[in-house]
């Protein structure tokens, strides 16, 4: 019998794209936000290998001000989980998709109900910020159950020995948090990133992504030099909206760039 | 199992509480409940909380009879005046606590978030006294209304911020707060003002509110010889309410934890999680948290501690809620009959008591009167013209 390892839709890609020596980017776009989905796929013809659809929450702890603005923004448009997921169904892009949102979102909707959901639309992967290991079991189990990856965050204050149990349970890519702090842009990418990137590169064989402060090209470059590749928040919410979803492209074909180089 | 006793390892009251937080916090909350812990077990510690509730703040706050109320309601009505302590509520016991534990922790900054500024002006004192840096969230709505703590906290060396996102009131002052506290976790202790948040905040909160409870059943004994029959306090996040529940919850006595119609977090019923803890929520059908709407800034807060919904849950406390209308009343009625100005927020424990009190002929009715109506006299010159 082989002991083969069958990984999720996302984490498969992923390993493939790393092995042929190619660096990851995933941009976050905010769903519901008036033009996003012309956004992502735009991001998706600049070369992004997948991408994080941003849920909007009335209390997104964990975000900064654009990414807050932009939620408020899409939560006044009428933004709903289930209006932004239809419209997900509806993309038709080549590249994993997965959600970005907050534990309530998944608690109100049913852990259950809720994969299943991210199933019929198309998702196959998701991220959720406020959920930490300790808390993960019930929605782990439902989204194992029904083949969606959870990607689990490592922070740059977890101890040595908490690594290796958040990254044995990720699934698709460990989310290694860039600095201490919200998301938003920043000057110069944080000693933190780097060095978390590097902790868990040296306990897991699952990609390393670093998000949370990798605000342009030039740092997503930095942080590629020890990570599988970067998130990329912020810096495209404030693109999209600034400049819709051209600015949206142009800026991930730059990034893309920068790390392929 | 003992009602009020420590939290599951999970920090569960039955299926409420845990510790809903970013990976980035999870390491500080473990850290602070293990410094609790030992600190809580510490002779030494106790007693040096202990001398600071008595020689800072005026404890014990003493009981009061209520004789003209009390005999036009038919009721015996009995008072615990934790207005009467040093800043003008209950929460500088929870305060104080929880500074001498930072400052035992090495942290050097404390933040925290405010409603109507109580637990500011309390956080602001605190580290005046400790020399603790002071950063405190309030939204944009209540500094507006409670102009004066604004003042009070700059005047105590504390910086204030006015938190624009969201309903720009208590919920997103907690927000804020923990914003802060995720960039700058290891200098600083989030100095959370309620029985809310991730644990160990629930269980900790209580522990320092337990005084309350503590002392007013030694002197409910001193004077009456007996317990209540009724405990009252209002909820916002509930913390007042769970310092004199905690001296009752093993009596007869009928505990009722009093919420603004516009902010029933229990009332609905529906549990949800933000903040950090698993608890009944105010959400919509999505579960995107609602904003609640109440005359006063204190108990303006969507969700409500978790053991509250405990005790609801198993029918231990009752949370029946009451319109701003019976709270204009409640207020007016405490200056008019007993010389006492109350907090808006107490005026609702005291909105519920007269319209409860033709069921209660002749019982003896406990209120926390957690807090001094002076920081709402210019609110209520505008409402009473």
């Amino acid at each position: 019998m082989s002991t083969a390892v069958a990984y999720g839709r996302m984490e498969q890609s992923f390993r493939d794209k790393r092995s042929a020596g190619r660096k990851l980017l995933v941009p976050y776009i905010t769903g519901g936000l008036p033009g996003w989905e012309d956004a992502l796929r735009a991001a998706v013809a600049a070369g992004a290998d997948a991408i994080e659809i941003g849920i909007p929450f009335s209390d997104p702890v964990m975000d900064g001000p654009v990414i807050q603005q932009a939620s408020q923004l899409a939560l006044d448009a009428g933004a709903t989980p289930v209006s932004i997921l239809d419209q997900a169904r509806a993309l038709d892009v080549d590249v994993p998709l997965a959600v970005m949102c907050y534990y309530n979102t998944v608690h109100h909707a049913g852990h259950h109900r809720f994969a299943e959901q991210l199933v019929a639309a198309g998702i196959c992967a998701a991220i959720v910020p406020d959920l930490p290991l300790e808390e993960s079991g019930p929605w782990c189990e439902a989204a194992d159950a029904s083949d969606v990856e959870t990607v689990m965050l490592a922070a740059p204050t977890a101890p040595d020995d908490r690594l290796p149990r958040v990254c044995a349970r990720a699934r698709g890519f460990v989310y290694s948090v860039g600095l201490l702090g919200v998301t938003g842009e920043r000057s110069a990418l944080a000693a933190t990133a780097t060095a978390l990137a590097r902790r868990l590169k040296a306990v897991t064989d699952v990609p390393v992504l670093v998000g949370v402060g990798v605000s342009n090209a030039e740092q997503a470059r930095e942080a590629v030099q020890v990570a599988d590749g970067v998130v990329q928040g912020a810096s495209v919410v404030r693109r999209l909206l600034e400049g819709g979803a051209d600015a949206v492209g142009e800026y991930v074909a730059e990034v893309r760039a920068a790390i392929d180089g | 199992m003992t009602l009020m006793a420590e939290p599951s390892a999970t920090g569960r009251f039955g299926e409420f509480g845990g510790r809903f937080v970013p990976e980035t916090l999870v390491p500080a909350c473990q850290e602070l409940e293990e410094a609790f812990r030992e600190a809580w077990a510490d002779p030494s510690f106790r007693a040096e909380y202990q001398a600071i509730l008595r020689d800072y703040a005026g404890r014990p706050s003493i009981i009061t009879e209520c004789h003209n109320l009390g005999r036009q309601l038919g009721i015996r009505l009995v008072l615990k005046r934790e207005d009467l302590n040093h800043t003008g509520s209950h929460k500088i016991n929870n305060v104080l606590g929880q500074t001498l534990l930072a400052k035992r922790m090495g942290k050097k900054r404390i933040v925290a978030e405010t409603g109507a500024g109580q637990h500011g002006v309390a956080s602001a004192t605190a580290a005046a006294l400790m020399g603790l840096e002071c950063k405190v969230y309030m939204g944009a709505v209540d500094v507006e209304r409670q102009a004066l703590n604004v003042f009070r906290m700059r005047l105590l060396g504390s910086e204030v911020e006015a938190v624009e996102s969201g309903s720009r009131t208590l919920k997103d002052a907690v927000n804020e707060a923990m914003r802060d506290w995720v960039a700058t976790v290891e200098s600083t202790h989030y100095c959370l003002g309620s029985v809310m948040g991730p644990h160990p905040y629930p269980w900790m909160v209580r522990e320092f509110h337990r005084v309350i409870g503590d002392e007013a059943r030694e002197q409910m004994h001193a004077a009456y010889g007996a317990d209540p029959d009724v405990v009252v306090a209002c909820v916002g996040g509930g913390s007042n309410a769970m310092g004199i529940f905690s001296g009752f919850v093993d009596t007869d006595a009928r505990l009722v934890g009093v919420e603004p119609a516009g902010g029933a977090a229990v009332g609905r019923g529906v549990p949800g999680v933000v903040h950090g803890m698993r608890s009944y929520l105010m959400q919509d059908e999505y579960g995107q948290v609602q904003e609640a709407h109440s005359i006063s800034a204190g108990l303006d807060y969507p969700g409500v501690g978790p053991e509250h919904s405990y005790l609801a849950s198993i029918g231990r406390a009752e949370y029946p809620a009451v319109t701003d209308a019976e709270v204009i009343e409640g207020f007016q009625l405490l200056a008019r009959t007993e010389g006492i100005i109350p907090a808006l927020e107490c005026a609702h424990a005291l909105a519920w008591i007269s319209r409860e009190a033709p069921n209660m002929q002749g019982q003896t009715v406990l209120m926390n009167l957690s807090g001094r109506g002076d920081k709402d006299v210019a609110q209520m010159m505008e409402i009473l013209g």
